[in-house]
């Protein structure tokens, strides 16, 4: 166990863990922000991605020590334009199924739109394959992609 | 708070506040039975109320007390501020029934769809039964189509009672009152009310018998694209799945299962998982060895630290090549026949051209996104219950015999799920009986969320059960189709489960459904079955028995009508004449939609296939061509039609479709479960691959205007794209691909 504060959300958290305990069950157990989703734990399905210091980033492979001093971005309180035109393409497209991948994919996409802002199916296809949609919403997920790009274009 | 019913005694109830919050019943039974019963019932009759705090998402459930809510039957609930919540029978986990029965509701009722609100009913066989069960829960593409009279009859009593209200305090006949998006009036008096102004009126009237029910020429809402009411709660990270819940003093509890199916715990060391940091406890469970820690990390560090040796004496130790030879063997014989006709074995020996192809269809996992859970609290009185339950009246039967409470003492809050597939609903309610196993094994002394990891997800069996089918066909000089021999060796899902009163005379129709009953006009047909016994236990998953029967059926008859020189859509429709009309329609439809015969892109090619399921039509195109990956095909483009009766909500069926092809498409490429003596050898999804955004297909779907009542669209979209892509791979590459997944028929 050791001490570490985590900035999540603009807030800095004090957590004792063990170091190795991935930032996904920090998230989700100590901190009871749920949002970010358990999928696979050994970065195969992205239903656990959270942007730290702005990169998507796999939660569920990332050690808290290894998180610790970063600045970390959960679906909780995602925000900006990128991720507004994005949560309302969502809704616009009504993507989700099941919806338990959706927190993952919608903050993939959010990374997306922030690094590129008139994607490309290639450049969708690169910034999304991380992430499983075991409902297969892909063909919405990435028509909602080119609504948001988009709308954030005009 | 008025009750509809007079006998309704308050002094029998906890209290009259309790009585407010629970005012959803309106069944005398019932509260016969609240009565009786300890405080356990009287939580489980806030159920509607609590469970709408958990989602968060205003636009599922509604906020605000109970309190002078209008309850006309056990699925609708008007509250003062006029917003209509409708309890919902079966569990969502994206297959739309949230909004799908709000819908039916919603239209008889002529509300307008912003007042429209979602819960989850709780578990009750009396009130809830999936009324093509005869219990309550979700499977078989049944949410809509055993719903669809129910719940519109369920809008229309509550219609009929708001109006008759108005029309007392108006003084006007009642069938001078219109009710429009939510708004009731009188044209003459010039007088109009919302749901929420008499509704207290309407709750002192008898609901009516057999209300009046709209013609589908006067639908206003069903037909439409409403938007689903669960999409932004999932697409803001606020819808709460069981994976999320918490209660106070919790405990996470991973198990580790045998390595074999079959196997039993032999000996356990556990000194080093007490050491970890956060385990609370270890104990032996009938599934295996309960480990208890704060939380999932602990409990996971803790569980891998085990050292256990396991009786694998009565267990399934053999490899999968060892099963599938098996399998074949019984293959080469004729089975059990279910459909005999004309004189199949001397037309095979008439001397036309004939082709024999053998099947392997390998065991398939499920593994819904959110990996399997289930959360119990349980005091002297009773459990509560908070799962993505797919069976409630069977989870709660089986956690109310492991913890020794009548059925009525469990409280079942039934929660979004992350995905079933099927997983979600064992008839042996796996998930739940574990969960309570590891709640008895501490004397119930905390609560106890049961979590799978997702190798537990993939390894735990519950699979798409091995099949192996041979077909034999012939082809005459015309080449007209003259035989079809067909021998189906697998699994049943029923057999030893209390579905086995669904069996008749020894046959499983979850093993045969879609073989059995094969629509083409072939004069000489034998259809056979053997039936093995495995520890693998086998179960549903998305499309079931239709999950394979449409593969070797289609691709086979692909192959025959290739070898006669056919156009595979002509000579299907001519082979389908006009006793399949919906069949034809389907077929039709969808060759349209693609153009069928015109020009394909160099490089590619495509295959038809159209199947019946759940009693829905679906044909698909596929096109494809050949990706980076030997022997796996790019598919481009995908056409479906879909014959579902009335489609209650075009949006959610076409989602169904798009999702079904890309459920099927995956598992039809890459996915399948392997056994090494024994062993599960895909775990994760780095070997149980799934289909990824850069493999899924362009989909484009058409749903043929019917007036039918409604039926399946949660299944019926998996079966036919696997045959599609076969049949367009072999046209493009001249393989025929017999032996799934196409990647282990590529290795
Ligand atoms: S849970 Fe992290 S990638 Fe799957
Ligand atoms: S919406 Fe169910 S896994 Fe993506």
């Amino acid at each position: 166990m050791a001490k570490f504060t985590l900035n999540v959300n603009g807030k800095a958290h004090e957590v004792d863990v063990d170091p190795e305990m991935p930032l996904l069950w920090a998230l989700r157990d100590e901190l009871n922000m749920t949002g970010t989703k358990f999928g696979c734990g050994i970065a195969q399905c992205g239903a656990c991605t959270v942007h730290i210091d702005g990169q998507a980033t796999r939660s569920c492979v990332t050690p808290v020590e290894a998180a610790a001093e970063s600045e970390i971005v959960t679906i909780e309180s995602v925000a900006g334009a990128e991720a507004k035109a994005i949560q309302d393409a969502w809704i616009k497209h009504d993507v989700p199924q099941c919806g338990y991948c959706q927190s993952g994919q919608i903050m993939s996409a959010v990374a997306l739109l922030r690094e590129t802002p008139k994607p490309t199916d290639d450049d969708i296809d690169a910034a999304m394959t991380g992430n499983i949609c075991r409902c297969a919403t892909y063909h919405r997920i990435r028509a909602a992609i080119k609504t948001a790009a988009a709308e954030l274009k005009s | 708070m008025q009750f509809l019913f007079d006998k309704y005694d308050p002094a029998n109830s906890q209290s009259a506040s309790e009585a407010d919050a629970r005012g959803d019943f309106s069944r005398r039974t019932i509260l016969k039975s609240i009565a009786g019963a300890g405080a356990g019932l009287v939580i489980g009759l806030h159920l509607p109320t609590a469970a709408k705090a958990q989602s968060g998402a205003a636009a599922v459930f509604q906020d605000g007390a109970a309190e002078g809510m209008f309850a006309p039957n056990a699925f609708v609930r008007i509250a003062p501020d006029s917003t209509v919540t409708v309890l919902i029978k079966h569990i969502e986990f994206g297959q739309g029934p949230f909004t799908g029965l709000t819908t039916l509701v919603a239209e008889e009722l002529d509300a307008d769809w912003a007042q429209m609100r979602a819960q989850s009913a709780p578990a009750n066989n009396e009130l809830y039964k999936n009324l093509k069960f005869g219990v309550q829960g979700t499977g078989g593409s049944t949410a809509i189509a055993n719903s669809y009279l129910q719940m519109r009859k369920a809008g229309a009593a509550a219609r009929h009672m708001l109006v008759e209200a108005a029309s007392k305090a108006w003084g006007v006949p009642a069938d001078e009152i219109t009710v429009k998006k939510g708004v009731i009036a009188h044209e003459g008096k010039g007088k109009t009310a919302s749901f929420g102004d008499v509704a207290e009126a309407a709750s002192k009237l008898t609901p009516p018998q057999d209300p009046f029910l709209k013609e589908p020429s006067e639908f206003v809402l069903i037909g439409t694209d409403l938007p689903k009411l669960d999409t932004k709660a999932k697409s803001t990270g606020m819808a709460e799945f069981t994976m999320d819940k918490t209660r106070p003093n919790m405990l996470t509890v991973l198990i580790q299962r045998p390595p074999v199916f079959g196997g039993k715990l032999k000996s356990m060391d556990d000194a080093e998982t007490r050491k970890v940091k956060g385990v609370v406890d270890v104990k032996e469970v009938p599934h295996g060895v309960a480990v208890y820690a704060e939380g999932f990390w602990a409990a996971k560090k803790g569980r891998d630290a085990l050292k256990l040796e396991w009786d694998e004496s009565e267990a399934e130790t053999r490899s999968t090549a060892e099963i599938v030879d098996d399998f074949k063997k019984s293959a080469a014989t004729t089975g059990r026949v279910i459909t005999n006709e004309g004189d199949a074995e001397k037309a095979l020996s008439g001397g036309g051209k004939t082709i024999e192809a053998e099947y392997v269809f390998p065991y398939l996992a499920h593994a819904p996104m959110e990996p399997e859970d289930f959360l119990i609290e349980a005091t002297e009185d009773g459990a509560t219950c908070w799962a993505g339950s797919q069976f409630q009246t069977m989870d709660q039967g089986a956690v109310a015999k492991t913890l020794g409470f009548r059925p009525e003492e469990v409280t079942v809050n039934t929660l979004f799920a992350g995905g079933s597939f099927g997983r979600r609903a064992t008839p042996v309610a796996d998930i739940a009986s574990e969960c309570a196993s590891a709640v008895k094994a501490i004397d119930a002394k905390r609560p106890v969320k049961l979590v799978f990891t997702r190798e537990d997800d993939i390894s735990a069996g519950f699979y798409r059960p091995l099949n192996v089918h041979r077909l034999k066909g012939s082809v005459d000089a015309d080449g007209n189709i003259t035989a079809w021999d067909h021998v189906l060796v697998g699994q049943s899902i029923m057999k030893g489960t209390p579905f086995e009163a669904m069996m008749k005379d020894g046959v499983d129709p979850t093993m045969v459904e879609g073989a059995s009953d094969l629509p083409y006009a072939i004069p000489n047909k034998r259809i056979s079955f053997h039936m093995k016994t495995l520890k693998v236990p086998p179960l549903w998953w998305r499309s079931v028995g239709h999950t394979h029967t449409a593969y070797s059926t289609e691709t086979f008859l692909d192959e025959l009508l290739a070898m006669g020189g056919k156009d595979p859509v002509a000579e299907r429709l001519r082979l389908l004449g006009d006793k399949h009309p919906r069949y034809a329609g389907v077929l039709k439809a969808v060759s349209e939609l693609a153009d069928w015969g015109s020009q394909v892109p160099e490089g590619r090619a495509r295959g038809v296939a159209v199947h019946k399921s759940f009693e829905s039509y679906v044909a698909t195109i596929a096109e494809v061509s050949e990706s980076d990956e030997k022997g796996i095909p790019r598919v481009h483009k995908v056409w479906s039609a879909i014959d579902c009766g009335v489609a209650v909500n075009p949006n959610i069926i076409k989602a169904q479709i798009e999702g079904g092809i890309g459920y099927g498409l995956g598992h039809i490429l890459f996915a399948g479960i392997n056994l090494d003596k024994g062993r599960v050898v895909e775990q994760n999804f780095d070997t149980y691959r799934s289909l990824r955004i850069n493999e899924m297909p362009d989909v484009q779907v058409k749903i043929i205007k019917s007036a039918e009542a409604p039926t399946g669209v949660g299944e019926p979209g998996v079966p036919p794209i696997g045959p599609a892509v076969a049949n367009a791979w072999a046209k493009l590459t001249g393989k025929r691909v017999r032996n799934l997944p196409f990647a282990t028929d590529a290795a």
